[in-house]
């Protein structure tokens, strides 16, 4: 589908949609005012359509700096009268929380809804969090779909509750719900027209002590009455079958079970749970009384389980609760079908019918695990850092915090330039940390341009006022990268696509009274592997800003390469630095040759590296 | 009934484009259609794959030894995707491999061709091994090796859907100024495994 179709679809056309499309689409078709992010996958490509399309759909739209900034710009936009969406993956949430929880509190005079992305199994992510404890824990309603036709109708139902509630609203989804494409029935949409709200000072937007106490009592009674609506939510259905075992499910989950139940021809009750937050706790109650026996299955924590778990409690009901909690389920990672048909195996007798799948391959196959592009300019950061570090021949290791981006691959062997990682901006923070604690352990840590603007910059303000001695290495590739090629602070446009004040990473440190700063073109390996050097002897905190734009984002600067890297064989003496220091994906050791493949993109740090100029340009 | 194609190869080949356009055309037939794809680390070497479920089912994700089909852009990866395939599957793979950038630092070495195929042809019911780069480049452009393993997976006895309505939507999918080299790319794939 290309992106044109998402605005022209007209009602009833069908479309097949990923989920972040559909989910594009169904706040169009709701009339969203302002959308604003900050990228994480599984999410991303809701802010690349957005990006594409805001002014031609009359919205605002911004790539804000982190995810508390984007909840900060929504929610207060919404609590102005109008529509607003924000986006982003689960850790995200973490950032964004305090304000998160503030915007409850609040309330919204507008609509306000942010659509979160779990990642189960982390395809993307450092951990497996779950986003419904959060809607628990800041009482904000919380849907979960299962499918991008879903994805689409929830927001509708999400925003009119949010309307209704005065209250934020979540959709929660995982990645094989984002990721996944599915036929998606579009419904009307309008161009929208309200662009600017007004705000009045009603005197409940201020959480100070008194009046946040007063808040808190009436999320508690707005939570209790959206129970009531919960209840009776086409969005949690039973399908009875008159048998004695019942299925709670939700989210992406809910599919593997429909189809096991649908190809075995099994015999059970279903309770498919969509508003899941707060629990329908009457519906919930009926069916526990209904069924024997009752299984619970959700992606990632038993939340749905244990509120089921409660309520059998509270009102004393005897059916036996089955998931996570005892064990029926896995507790970690996403589910398969094959998962779920094991797991329901152990509950009802059937047949097995399922094709025997072959054996894994007899042949060892070799891994493809991901790397820095071929011409990437972090390879060329941190073969230099790896060669100042080796040069001090220290009989200690150097400590290398790292952060969240495609740099994190610094991590793999040779270079083995990340050896500590929390979250975003973390290294900075951690650098100091260790700087603390170590005396003579070198220490050089690795943020990316994008991260550094996201959660950066006040770390390194702690690390220059507490006198600490740590090189960070700000790796600026002109882009955020990692999750597809989004424009940041440093970039000289905005998320509508205008024109915008691009912000000096080098004036910025400097501003905060670090003296070392040194910015570079990493692709000149010999003068890097020297500037880290300097850096190494420098007391105090330095900074390296290694700046050249990354290959995938800007293409032309690949074209303006008007040579090809070759091997002179007679001179290359085999000292094999190209392929096991440099360890470039377009270098290979053929029949005992050393080549260069096709993919190149002609950075030519390797003829720099190469000791013979046995690789050159020609 | 639901039929299972599991396609999978290297970041960069046009996985993607090719499952939407077979997903696009089984709505285009009234069919439903699935489909999950991984996204993510794809475009640094990494392994991509997609899942497509052309019937009822509700999931996108095809259970062990489900797939009907395997349309592998690159050997290893066809045997790679083993586990989803059964005896009475059918694998189309291309030949042409793309080594790991890893491999002179891997203890294991990139295997033999005919031993790949031979692996498969033990495990499966039937193997097409196409060279797609070569019929790619024949027909003008290595880009279109896509639309030459779609060509190739559409001639399949059990694919279930017909030739004409694939490049309906094919054409549909591409750059106009792509599509001679693209449906020349697909009619040999096409002829390669008819």
């Amino acid at each position: 589908m290309n992106i044109n179709e998402l605005l022209d679809s007209e009602k009833g056309n069908k479309r097949f949609m990923l989920g972040n499309e559909a989910a594009v689409r169904g706040v169009l078709e709701s009339g969203v005012s302002l959308a604003a992010t900050y990228p994480g996958t599984p999410s991303s490509e809701i802010g690349d359509i957005l990006f594409k399309i805001a002014k031609e759909a009359n919205i605002y739209f911004e790539f804000s700096s982190n995810e508390k900034v984007a909840i900060e710009v929504a929610a207060s936009a919404a609590s102005t009268g109008l529509r607003t969406f924000s986006f982003m993956k689960h850790v995200g949430v973490n950032v964004a929380a305090d304000s998160f929880m503030s915007s409850a509190y609040i309330g919204i005079e507008g609509s306000f809804l942010v659509l979160v992305a779990d990642d189960p199994s982390t395809f993307s992510s450092q951990n497996e969090q779950d986003t419904r404890h959060f809607a628990r824990q800041a009482n904000i309603p919380l849907f979960e779909p299962s499918n991008p036709q879903e994805i689409k109708d929830f927001i509708h139902y999400a925003y009119d509750v949010s309307d209704k509630f005065n209250i934020p609203v979540i959709i929660r989804t995982t990645t094989r719900v984002s990721h996944m494409r599915g036929i998606v029935e579009t419904d009307e949409y309008t161009k929208n027209t309200k662009t600017y709200g007004e705000f009045k000072d009603t005197g409940l937007h201020v959480p100070v002590p008194e009046a946040a106490r007063v808040m808190h009592k009436n999320l508690v009674e707005k939570i209790r009455n959206i129970r009531e609506i919960s209840n009776e939510s086409p969005l949690n259905k039973i399908i009875d079958n008159g048998a004695n075992l019942g299925i709670i499910a939700s989210g992406g989950a809910y599919n593997y079970v429909a189809d096991v139940v649908n190809q075995n021809n099994l015999k059970v009750n279903i309770l498919k749970i969509g508003f899941s937050h707060p629990y329908p706790e009457q519906l919930v109650k009926k069916f526990l009384e209904d069924n024997d026996e009752v299984l619970v299955v959700e992606e990632v924590d038993p939340i749905n389980e244990i509120e089921t778990l409660a309520i059998a409690g509270k009102y004393n009901i005897n059916t036996k609760i089955h998931g996570k909690c005892d064990e029926t389920l896995p507790e970690i990672f996403e589910y398969t079908p094959d998962i779920i048909f094991n797991s329901l195996q152990k509950l009802v007798s059937f047949e097995d019918k399922r094709n025997k799948a072959n054996e894994e391959s007899e042949i060892a196959l070799p891994s493809r695990p991901a790397t820095l592009c071929s011409g990437c300019p972090h390879r060329a950061s941190y073969y230099a850092a790896r060669e100042a570090v080796n040069s001090l021949n220290l009989d200690i290791e150097s400590i290398h915090p790292s952060d969240i981006g495609c740099y994190t691959l610094g991590i793999a062997p040779p270079y083995k330039m990340a050896s500590y990682l929390m979250s975003m901006g973390a290294s900075v923070g951690t650098s100091c940390g260790f700087s603390k604690s170590t005396t003579q352990q070198p220490i050089i840590s690795f943020i990316g341009d994008s991260t550094f603007f996201h959660a950066g910059i006040p770390p390194l303000i702690n690390a220059v006022h507490n006198k600490n001695r740590f090189t960070l290495v700000i790796l600026d590739n002109r882009i955020t990268a990692m999750t597809g090629g989004q424009t940041n602070p440093g970039i000289p446009i905005d998320g509508m696509g205008d024109e915008a004040p691009a912000i000096s990473i080098g004036a910025l440190v400097k501003s905060i009274g670090i003296e070392f700063v040194k910015e570079i073109n990493p692709l000149n390996v010999k003068e890097m592997i020297e500037v880290y050097k300097e850096a190494l002897s420098y007391d105090g905190v330095s900074v390296i800003i290694a700046k050249y734009p990354c290959n995938l984002i800007n293409k032309q600067q690949i074209r303006e390469r008007n040579y090809r890297i070759v091997v002179d064989q007679d001179k290359c003496v085999h000292c094999n630095i190209c392929v096991n220091k440099l360890a470039c994906p377009s270098i290979n050791e053929i029949d005992g040759k050393i080549t260069i493949d096709q993919v190149c993109n002609k950075c030519a740090v390797c003829t720099e590296v190469c000791p013979t100029n046995a690789i050159h340009k020609e | 009934m639901v039929y299972n194609i599991y396609i999978c190869g290297i970041g960069g080949q046009g996985i993607i484009k090719t499952s939407i356009v077979i997903g696009e055309t089984a709505i285009h037939k009234d069919m439903n259609v699935v489909m999950s794809e991984i996204h993510g680390m794809s475009q640094r070497g990494g392994v991509v794959s997609t899942e497509l479920k052309i019937g009822e089912d509700k999931s996108p994700i095809i259970q062990d030894g489900g797939a009907d089909l395997i349309l592998s852009f690159e050997p290893v990866e066809a045997l790679r995707a083993l586990h989803k395939s059964n005896t009475d599957s059918i694998i189309v793979t291309n030949i042409s491999p793309v080594l790991p950038s890893t491999i002179n630092q891997q203890d294991v070495d990139y295997p033999e061709i005919d031993d790949i195929i031979s692996e498969l042809e033990s495990k499966v019911s039937k193997v097409y091994a196409i060279d797609a780069n070569k019929i790619a480049e024949n027909a003008g452009h290595p880009l279109s090796m896509n639309m030459a393993m779609l060509g190739a997976a559409t001639a399949i006895s059990t694919f279930p859907l017909e030739k004409e309505d694939v490049i309906k939507i094919m054409k549909e999918n591409l750059p106009p100024k792509s599509i001679e080299i693209n449906l020349k790319a697909f009619d040999e794939g096409y002829n390669s495994c008819k």
